[in-house]
């Protein structure tokens, strides 16, 4: 690796974006260090990411969530790795809410690029988008984004403070900083054979001058990336210690729920609360204007009592029912319209010329809820004006935006605690729950409260996955190539999200996750219009794993295997001639191909039949093949096994990633088989696990997953593995069955055994 | 009302007819049980009541008659881990790790009925175990393990 310059490690590589149009010296200026101030006795801090105490213990503070992806292991492993100490024995820490932790890649992948558009034009934006997100500083965890965006930041955090040990260790020896050597938490001078250990050293180190530039280790000589390492949250995780959002516990605290209007954001009109009143150990019932809230002495006789309440809630200021909504936003796709985010050749033209031989199809996909094992919860506390705020969550510095904005503080009256999150899927970047446990607690004389949500609650107060209708047309040439239309109408996430962050400025332009997965896959195709009809609804909509990514692959992989058989190529096959151009694709696809032994006959041996499916989707910058196979049994569809290989261009923990990959196909197929957010009467109709249930122990299908490291541009790992495993379960009952299901969930049409 | 947990008595004020999963977390102190659905249908409370596997979000405290065991329990006082929890690890199942403690009570529970447990076997006992990360394969084969780490004790 090349030196780089500390100037390029503060403030992130978007300074060599000269030319940007926002003021480039507030951009060059850094960020304070947070940890600074309130830093324990014995210990030093070298950066925001890293802390060493005179007993030698490092501590490396995590500015992401960790919310089940393993991000707190591979932090950890960025930094040891450039420090030279050993990984097991280096204590993590989630960082405070501070602007310094700002994640760039996240917004990096916001920008409208494909991913394999290295134009100068597409480099530009991503850079710009890198310093739009520092001025929005949003310290954030989404977007598959934080292994990109800590690559660097976190080597260079160990690299810098390890220069700066071994600068304190020359100055101490007086001998060239040149002739010593680091390692395991040691600085060594070979030639006279004694040592310091970093915690010796500490105290001078961190006055030392950050260095100019430090050279990071090549690839060939990584101790621990590259290789799996076992969890440092793995032991609290299986003895019951990891804290938890709703594990926190204060002196006097009490517990409180919250029950607001069904019908999202509407009001609360009413409220007899003498009931709840009654009831022993109840503390206060609290009107929150579109809802309340009841404080007691414990979790369940605040929910016990909160049933008690007879509230009068608004009308809801969206469509009342699933049909009226699915009506808006079918008008809004036959309106037209809309954006058109891929436009090659003349798609519409050569399907209106070859009459009668060009294919269409209708797909829908419904709303979905997040369902965190955690219910949404969080607890909080004012002292003297000032509010602390503990959640597991994914946007720390959002929740001391909108908290400064509804409470009239200045951002240094807030602090936010992150606890780990009990699953987070894109729902714990909203800061919904956070804020409502500060407005509860307000009202509770300096007493921390903890808000703990049913998991009625949290179902029928999400921000849901859109739901979307898509019309697809194509026609077929003699070569087997395809002219494809997309259009595609559904609510917009970035719009819907954007909206409810107090400050938070609009990303200017089209909302690209509404037509993600359709508009930026590695086809090669000369006609190919790619068009997405944003829906104007209030339904509160957000990210759900994946985003865009997680509905719109049905969509276009279904098409693509629709085309294959309308023209008698092999669905697989078919996608290698297509994806010729792109060498990352053709190398997952083929991947599958080899693992899963496509082609090879099935025997229907104890079954009805069995069939195979096969899907692809780039997304979050890693490029993902999968084939399930299903076999249809007198209980239903079975799916038997899954083969999924995955190019990240870099693993730096292979193990992880195998464990990311099952994580997203299970819970894709979880959605694919059954679940579905409807509406009566403006409010959510599912509350709980039995009309909203996910994959089963019973019904896991044997997963095997093949790391790929050749596409030369590290890629996310928490989304990617959803994306294609719908489509791909859907082509294989189109395979095994002959049936062509064209709506989510799949259910509507099958049973799953 | 005393109910034995982990070995001690503890008594414990509160209305009869409160779920034995809120007096552990919010009288009791044991956090390591977790509230998932309040309904017994994704088991991230269970518990062990005399050796059974039990949610505890759905049984009142007047209705606790044995000894309940959480996971508080598994790991001894000088930090030994049951062999579970260390086929766990070795498999490195948790990722979120909320519903981990009720699935790790289940294979507890599973594993003292039946100490050579088939697959069946495995989807029988853990199929009302909800977890949302997928950690579906990783605790099948971790279960596998801790069978024949049981064994050769």
């Amino acid at each position: 690796m090349g030196k780089l310059l500390r100037r390029t490690f503060l403030i992130g590589s978007a300074a060599t974006a000269g030319g940007v149009a926002v003021g480039f010296y507030m951009y060059k200026t850094p960020y304070p260090n947070p940890l600074t101030a309130d830093a324990d006795k014995g210990e030093s801090v070298f950066n925001p990411f890293v802390k060493i105490a005179a007993d030698n213990s490092v501590t490396v503070i995590v500015p992401r969530a960790e919310m089940g992806q393993g991000v707190v292991t591979t932090m950890a492993a960025l930094v040891a790795e450039e420090l030279h100490v050993e990984l097991s024995e280096v204590k993590t820490e989630f960082a405070p809410a501070a602007s310094v932790y700002y994640n760039r890649a996240m917004l990096e992948e916001g920008a409208p690029f494909q991913v394999f558009d290295n134009s100068f034009i597409a480099e530009m934006t991503r850079d710009i988008q890198g310093v739009v997100a520092k001025f929005l500083a949003m310290q954030a965890t989404g977007g598959s984004s934080s292994t990109v965006d800590a690559f660097d930041r976190m080597r260079m955090s160990g690299a810098t403070a390890r220069a700066m040990l071994i600068a304190a260790a020359a100055d101490k020896w007086q001998v060239a900083a040149a002739s010593l050597k680091t390692e395991n938490g040691k600085v060594l001078d070979p030639a006279l054979g004694r040592s310091f250990a970093y915690g010796d050293l500490v105290a001078t180190a961190a006055t030392q001058d950050v260095p100019e530039t430090v050279t990071l280790k090549d690839p060939g000589d990584w101790h621990y990336l590259g290789k799996s390492q076992p969890r440092l949250d793995m032991r609290a995780k299986v003895t019951g210690k990891a804290g938890f959002g709703v594990d926190v516990r204060l002196p006097d605290m009490l517990f409180a729920t919250v029950r607001m209007n069904p019908r999202q954001g509407a009001k609360m009109t009413g409220m007899d609360a003498s009931a709840a009143e009654k009831i022993p150990g109840v503390v206060k019932v609290i009107n929150l204007g579109t809802g309340y809230a009841v404080v007691a002495d414990n979790t369940w006789t605040a929910f016990k009592a909160a049933d008690l309440v007879t509230p009068e809630w608004a009308e809801a200021t969206y469509p009342a029912t699933t049909d009226a909504i699915f009506a808006s936003i079918d008008a809004a796709l036959k309106a037209g319209g809309g954006f058109t985010m891929r436009d090659e050749g003349d798609a519409p033209d050569a399907i209106a010329a070859a009459s009668g031989k060009a294919i269409s199809a209708r797909y829908s996909a419904p709303y979905l809820a997040h369902a965190t094992m955690e219910p949404m919860n969080a607890t909080a506390q004012w002292t003297d004006g000032r509010l602390a705020v503990w959640s597991g969550n994914q946007a720390p510095t959002s929740i001391v935006t909108q908290a400064a904005s509804e409470f009239g503080l200045s951002a240094s009256d807030i602090s936010v605690h992150s606890t780990y999150l009990g699953g987070g899927f894109g729902r714990r970047f909203e800061t919904d729950f956070s804020i409502l446990a500060a407005r509860v607690a307000k009202e509770m004389d300096g007493k921390p409260v903890q808000v703990t949500w049913t998991r009625e609650e949290d179902m029928r107060h999400d921000m849901y996955r859109p739901g979307a209708i898509c019309e697809a047309a194509a026609v077929v040439d003699g070569q087997g190539v395809p002219s494809v239309v997309f259009r595609v109408a559904s609510q917009s996430p970035i719009a819907s999200t954007f909206g409810r962050l107090a400050g938070a400025i609009t990303p200017p332009g089209n909302d690209k996750t509404i037509v993600d997965g359709l508009w930026d896959q590695p086809y090669a195709l000369a006609n190919y219009r790619v068009t997405g009809i944003p829906v104007d609804m209030d339904i509160p909509v957000g990210f759900w794993r994946a985003v865009g990514h997680s509905h719109n692959p049905f969509f276009h992989e279904s098409f693509m295997d629709e085309i294959a058989h309308s023209s008698d190529q092999d669905p697989l096959e078919m996608r290698l001639k297509l994806m010729q151009p792109y060498p990352a694709a053709v190398g997952a696809v083929q991947a599958v191909k080899d693992m899963s032994g496509w082609g090879t006959p099935l025997s229907a041996d104890g079954v009805k039949s069995r069939g195979r499916g096969v899907a692809f989707c780039l997304s979050f910058g890693t490029w993902v093949a999968q084939v399930v196979q299903v076999a249809d049994t007198d209980d239903g569809i079975r799916i038997e096994k899954v083969w999924c290989a995955a190019d990240f261009g870099t693993a730096l923990d292979p193990k992880n990633l195998e464990a990311q990959m099952m994580s997203g196909i299970i819970f894709g197929l979880s959605s694919a088989m059954g679940q579905e957010i409807t509406f009566a009467d403006g409010a959510v109709e599912q509350g709980n696990f039995d009309s909203y249930d996910a994959m089963r122990m019973n019904q896991t299908p044997e997963i095997q997953v093949r790391v790929l490291q050749a596409s030369g541009k590290m890629g996310g790992a928490g989304e990617p593995g959803t994306p294609p495993s719908l489509p791909a379960l859907a082509n294989a009952i189109f395979a095994a069955t002959g049936k062509r299901i064209r709506q989510l969930p799949l259910s509507k049409e099958i049973t799953f055994a | 009302m005393d109910i034995k947990i982990n070995g001690k008595t503890v008594s414990i004020e509160a209305d009869p007819e409160m779920p034995l999963l809120w007096a552990l977390r919010d009288i009791a102190g044991l956090t390591g049980t977790k509230f998932g659905c309040g309904i017994a249908m994704c088991g991230a409370c269970t518990v062990l009541i005399d050796g059974e596997p039990t949610r505890s979000c759905s049984i009142a405290l007047e209705d606790v008659s044995g000894e309940v065991t959480t996971i508080e329990a598994l790991e001894g006082d000088d930090g030994a881990l049951h062999a579970v929890q260390e086929a766990w690890i070795e498999h490195q199942v948790a990722q979120c790790g909320y519903c981990q403690s009720g699935q790790i009570m289940s294979a507890v529970a599973l594993l003292e009925s039946n100490s050579t447990p088939a697959d069946a076997d495995i989807d029988e006992a853990m199929s009302s175990n909800l977890c949302r990360c997928g950690t579906y394969p990783r605790i099948r084969a971790a279960i596998h393990t801790a069978a024949k780490k049981l064994a050769e004790v």
